[in-house]
């Protein structure tokens, strides 16, 4: 006999199926109007053309070598309400390979946002989004991975398909997307990058979905997202007012189109070298404010790849002959990076101002998401260490298990 | 944000010293064994001060936790399971700690059961790296979503005590 806890498991999984049934009804039906795949990008005006109006910015003057976007291979991980809609926009400018990564699955909660469809609720995201990309553009190579990159098991072989899963197998990928909700996310992806020397952009919609913002980070070029506190649009929304009770997040499919249009054109901007690649890019909602800046990563960054990285291009930098540029950069420093014990929660302005040492002037509109405070100014270490015990873990995990 | 019981229960969690994460080999170990040590030291002063609230225990290589948490509300106990993973980026960012049954029941929940801590929880683990331990998080971080969203929960009828359910 089963238990209920197994039924309700295989009710799931024959909802799933019935899904993809569905889902390839569906597919056979558009694929009867798909194209075949195109070999070469051509620039002709007819109305059968899908990379004309692509190719006219050659023309134009704009882009130098536009079907060069075929050699490039771009990973996007999270592929939500900002994700999706860049493989979205990568797919229809033709790029040569996207990999998705996600561990989600597509909800009927998700479609205040746009790309995902209510027919594909219960699909994972990465399947989901594979099968519609694939039918807007044959052309482009898709890799699909439906896991969470923060466990050390996926970790390993998230990093392991940065570095070969390039358009040429083996090569590694030409750049990675940020399109993720949560920090952990981010870190981990931060440092993947800064292992590899991967170059990589983020970016991010807050919780109030009032701002936005796009960052390139160049490791041991630019600042990486461990080198200070998560930079933050301020909204110019007052805290005190902004009532969370009963919620975690909000989201708005303007403010992650917005975001999403400045990622993909930053993207093609950096792929095709054309205009100027922007370090910092945000938005504010409320004031239709777009706040820019560059900053240099912290020598005393916390993550030793990116200290390691910053070296690497010093040298790099040391043998380049110089350019006369004039550099309006500002560097992060940190005094010092013991973080001490602070029980206190509210980041008070004398607390900002004392904050681990110096802070870059950041340009208005722009804020840390929060302050680390120097070691001398705090609060002492109340707590012990832990002491030096000589039991084993083996020990302390059955001692543990017995409590 | 910490009451006065909490930031006491806090400061009596012995410090960790070792700032390494799952993927660093032997030095992990050694990190795995300061974070047995604080969260015994941690449950043995619950149980003193009659507060004892939850249990944890991992796998070998310590990537992935989990045991149970319960909550005394009108006298009764509430028991639910924990879980988490061990993130590649530990200690620098905090385990994301999920209570799977409650998954759907709360807005103050991400996909999987998954709780949604304070604003100010992230920059005190960020302070505090790599001092701050599973310990902590317990204390600063699911101790305190329990007490506001469980009483919250049973008053709209959506968690029941175990002796009443399928009456």
């Amino acid at each position: 006999m089963s238990t209920v806890e197994e039924l309700k498991l295989r009710v799931r999984e024959l909802e799933n199926e019935l899904i993809k049934c569905k889902q390839k009804s569906c597919n056979t039906a558009y694929q009867a109007s798909s194209r075949p795949k195109i070999a070469q990008m051509s620039s002709e005006v007819v109305d059968s053309n899908p990379y004309s109006r692509l190719m006219a910015l050659k023309r134009m003057g704009i882009v130098e070598d536009y079907e060069k976007i075929r050699t490039y291979a771009v990973a996007v991980v999270g592929v939500g309400g900002v994700g999706s809609v860049t493989a979205e926009m990568l797919t229809r400018c033709g790029i040569g390979k996207l990999l998705l990564f996600d561990y989600d699955k597509v909800e009927l909660a998700n479609m205040n946002r746009l790309f995902f469809q209510p027919h594909q609720a219960g699909l994972s995201k990465v399947e989901a989004a594979e099968n519609t990309l694939r039918n807007i553009n044959p052309d482009v190579t898709f890799e699909v991975h439906n896991y969470n990159i923060t466990t050390v098991d996926n970790f390993t072989h998230f990093m392991d398909r940065i570095s070969n899963g390039g358009l040429q197998q083996g090569k590694p990928v030409d750049l990675v997307l940020s399109c993720v909700d949560n920090f952990e996310a981010r870190m981990a992806i931060n440092t993947a990058c800064n292992e590899l020397g991967q170059i990589w952009m983020e970016s991010g919609v807050s919780e109030n979905a009032m701002s936005g913002h796009i960052q390139l980070i160049s490791p041991g070029e630019t600042a990486c997202f461990a080198c200070a506190p998560p930079l933050v649009v301020a909204a110019n929304i007052d805290e005190k007012t902004l009532k969370k009770d009963g919620v975690c997040a909000a989201s708005l499919p303007t403010t992650m189109g917005v975001v999403a249009g400045m990622l993909v054109q930053n993207v093609l901007k950096f792929l095709l070298g054309f205009g100027t690649v922007s370090h910092y890019l945000g938005y504010n909602a409320m004031q239709d404010f777009f706040p820019t800046m560059s900053m240099k990563p912290n020598p005393q960054c916390s993550d030793a790849h990116c200290r390691g990285q910053q070296q690497e291009y010093q040298k790099k930098e040391a043998l380049r002959p110089r350019e006369e540029v004039a550099e309006t950069e500002e560097e992060v420093l940190h005094e010092d990076n013991e973080w001490g014990i602070e029980l206190v929660s509210e980041v008070t302005e004398e607390e900002l101002q004392s904050a681990s040492g110096p802070m870059p002037a950041l340009p208005e509109g722009i804020t840390f998401s929060y302050a680390l405070p120097s070691e001398s100014g705090d609060s002492a270490s109340a707590a012990p260490t832990v002491g030096e015990e000589d039991l084993s873990l083996e020990e302390l995990m059955a001692q543990m298990k017995k409590i | 944000m910490a009451d006065e019981a909490t930031r006491k229960a806090v400061s009596e969690i012995p410090l960790l010293k070792t700032n390494s994460g799952p993927r660093d080999k032997e030095l992990w170990v050694q990190r795995l064994r300061e974070e047995y040590l604080a969260l015994i030291k941690y449950v043995e002063n619950n149980k003193a001060a009659d507060n004892d609230w939850f249990r944890l225990e991992s796998n070998k290589e310590g990537t992935r936790w989990f045991g149970k948490c319960w909550y005394i509300h009108d006298l009764l106990k509430y028991e639910f399971e924990v879980e988490f993973d061990i993130p590649v980026t530990y200690p620098a960012t905090a385990p994301e700690v999920a209570i799977p049954e409650l998954d759907g029941k709360t807005a103050k929940m991400y996909r999987g059961g998954r709780i949604c801590l304070t604003d100010h929880f992230k920059p005190l683990w960020a302070r505090n790296v790599p001092k701050f331990g599973l310990a902590h998080l317990m204390a600063l971080g699911l101790g305190p979503w329990l007490a506001v969203e469980i009483p919250d929960l049973i008053s709209k009828g959506l968690i029941e005590h175990k002796d009443q359910q399928g009456s």
